[in-house]
């Protein structure tokens, strides 16, 4: 694996203060980040805000694989679709609480993230990408044809429910602030992840797997543990995003989510705490307000891929963050 | 004889024969992405599109130009190696020095352009293209009704894999290819010109899955998607098989191709992820692949 890794994010200009584990600027670009999170809805219809924050979690996710470990998964839909299907299944025939359904979703999503990375860590790189690509091609057809799922037509109607039993999540502005909440918890549990001693050899694997193995790491053991971490997470927005919705369908288990959530991420930026939901926002509004050139949307993220990787590999935050000389 | 483990036998060598059909694209599609790896070092993930763009320019050729069957056969893949030869003159020749999932997303984001934009010009359903005139009917061979065409996909696919397996081995093209896919800077103090050859080989892997897509045209009906959920299953083929060696993707291609209608015989309801299964067992027991070198 000669040449440049995946990652190459400026190094930080000397040594930097850090406010609870966050260095000075990305605390100050944390608090912009709360601020946005609440003010937002007041000016933005909320029903988006939360698609977005469900995807921004997606891609945060996935960072935590590539950016951190430098793995590429070219299957991460089947985490995403799966911890939707199940935590609407949960919701609306089994009559969970949606924490709950969120809860389930994410388990079976880390459950199947364990099977499928302890077959596809067997091989690295390019292999890696293609057979992840295949077992979450597999988890299509399963959906496809297994009865829980309902096939084309998806879980439909699936109720949003009383958070705890009590607060309804009816109303667009509650749930917003509940999608917000998970959204909170799981960005700074993977701040954390990152952070911690565990996050350090993850790092340490991107860089230079032979030498970790050989400082005494089993790097296989670490890999997998990341995996199963990111596919829970990713299981995590997938279950959200069904309630929000109120339906699981087969487009989020389908290869082009996995190429989005793709895409999200090396636009905002491979291996930065804020570049996942920067690049979500983008890729999120640019469909949104594209919604009705149909096909056309595809070519323009085909187009963005090529710009990013033939120009612009740092993505918008890491541009940013090599611009002001910090780590974003 | 009417029947074979109780099921009946036209059904059973209807399905073989369907299965050594996608065998032969699996063997052709796969061929073509271990040759491009083991030169260029990158996953072509625009295959499938390319495989698709055979397709499409065989029926434009054909209903914009009346240009028939036979000469597609040779313009579709002269044409769509030479988009592949541009392709890789402006753009995947940047990616070399980098790492090798660049040249993946980069041709990722390729295919997503090619199929968006066909999908603009021609809508989602297919298109049919009638087999040539030559190649219609069925024979009887007793046991079963053979349609000619289907017969010719796979001896013309058998054909073409051998050819270019000859090329790679037994000739001094091929012996330049096999020394740089061993070591290109060596081989370019030879005197070889190298990027030139890089650039040609994917060309050559290009018009291979246009080749595809042009026999391909006939029997399944052309649309912008046709390739896409190809390329998946492609993927898993040649992680079966290892990109080691040729006749290795070649031989994992049909077997697959043969398996793979066979459990649309027994078990149809795993015949969509038969594949995929045999992927994970494959790489639980020999995770290099059958074929592969660790």
């Amino acid at each position: 694996m000669a040449g440049q890794s995946m990652t190459s994010s400026a190094a930080p200009a000397g040594p930097q203060e850090s406010i609870l584990g966050f260095t000075k600027a990305q605390f100050i670009a944390l608090l912009v980040m709360f601020a946005a999170l609440v003010v937002a809805p007041f000016f933005l219809y909320p029903v988006f805000l939360m698609k977005l924050l469900c995807f921004a979690l997606f891609a945060c996710a996935f960072n935590l694989l590539i950016g951190y470990v430098g793995l590429t998964s070219f299957g991460h839909a089947a985490y995403f679709g799966m911890g939707g299907y199940i935590a609407a299944h949960s919701a609306k025939v089994w009559g969970l609480t949606p924490e709950l359904s969120i809860i389930i979703g994410a388990l079976l999503a880390g459950v199947q993230g364990g099977i499928f990375g302890w077959v596809a860590i067997r091989r690295q790189g390019i292999y890696f990408a293609m057979i992840t690509l295949a077992l979450a091609q597999m988890i299509y057809f399963f959906c496809l044809q297994a009865p829980f799922t309902g096939g084309e037509d998806g879980i439909q109607a699936v109720p949003r429910g009383h958070l705890f039993g009590f607060i309804s999540l009816a109303p667009d502005m509650t749930m917003y602030w509940f999608v917000a909440a998970v959204f909170v918890l799981c960005f700074l549990l993977i701040h954390r992840i990152v952070h911690s001693p565990f996050g350090q050899v993850l790092k340490a694997i991107r860089e230079n797997e032979p030498r970790t193995t050989s400082l005494g790491y089993r790097t296989d053991d670490y890999k997998l543990v990341a995996f199963i971490l990111s596919a829970t997470i990713a299981g995590v927005a997938g279950g959200t995003k069904s309630l929000v919705f109120g339906i699981a369908t087969l487009t989020d288990v389908h290869w082009s989510m996995s190429g989005e959530v793709l895409l999200m991420t090396l636009v905002g930026g491979l291996g930065t705490v804020f570049g996942p939901m920067i690049g979500a926002a983008v890729i999120v509004a640019m469909q949104n307000y594209l919604a009705e050139m149909g096909a056309w949307v595809t070519v323009i993220q085909g187009v963005i891929f090529i710009a990013c990787v033939l120009a612009f590999r740092r993505g918008i935050v890491g541009e940013i963050g090599n611009l002001l000389r910090v780590r974003l | 004889m009417d029947e074979i483990f109780g099921i009946p036998t036209p059904l059973l060598f209807g399905q073989l024969l369907l299965g050594l059909i996608n065998g032969a694209f699996y063997a052709m599609l796969s061929l073509g992405l271990a040759v491009i790896f083991g030169l260029l070092n990158i996953i072509n993930f625009t295959h499938g599109a390319q495989f698709m763009m055979g397709a499409f320019v065989a029926w434009m050729l054909l209903n914009y130009l009346g240009i028939g069957y036979w000469w597609a056969l040779i313009l579709s893949p002269l044409l769509v190696g030479l988009t592949g030869v541009i392709l890789e003159r402006t753009m995947i020749c940047q990616l070399y020095k980098m790492d090798h999932l660049y040249g993946m997303l980069l041709t990722f984001g390729l295919s997503l352009i090619i199929e968006g934009v066909f999908r603009n010009q021609y809508g989602s359903s297919g298109m049919p293209y009638r087999i040539p005139p030559e190649l219609s009917g069925a024979w009887d061979l007793g046991f079963m009704f053979m349609p000619v065409y289907r017969g010719w996909v796979v001896v013309f696919a058998l054909f073409a894999c051998i050819s270019t397996w000859l090329v790679i081995e037994k000739t001094r093209l091929g012996a330049y290819l096999r020394a740089a896919t061993e070591n290109a800077p060596l081989v370019q103090a030879f005197g070889v010109n190298v990027p030139r050859m890089i650039t040609l080989t994917y060309g050559a892997g290009v018009a291979l899955a246009a080749l595809a897509g042009v026999l391909a045209a006939p029997i399944y009906s052309v649309n912008p998607q046709m390739g896409t959920n190809l390329i998946i299953v492609v993927f898993a083929v040649v992680v079966i098989g290892g990109m080691g060696s040729i006749l290795g993707s070649v031989l994992t291609g049909f077997g697959l191709g043969i398996i793979e209608g066979l459990t649309k015989v027994f078990y149809p309801e795993a015949s969509a992820t038969v594949i995929f299964i045999i992927m994970v067992m494959v790489l639980l027991a020999r995770p290099a692949g059958l074929f592969g070198r660790a």
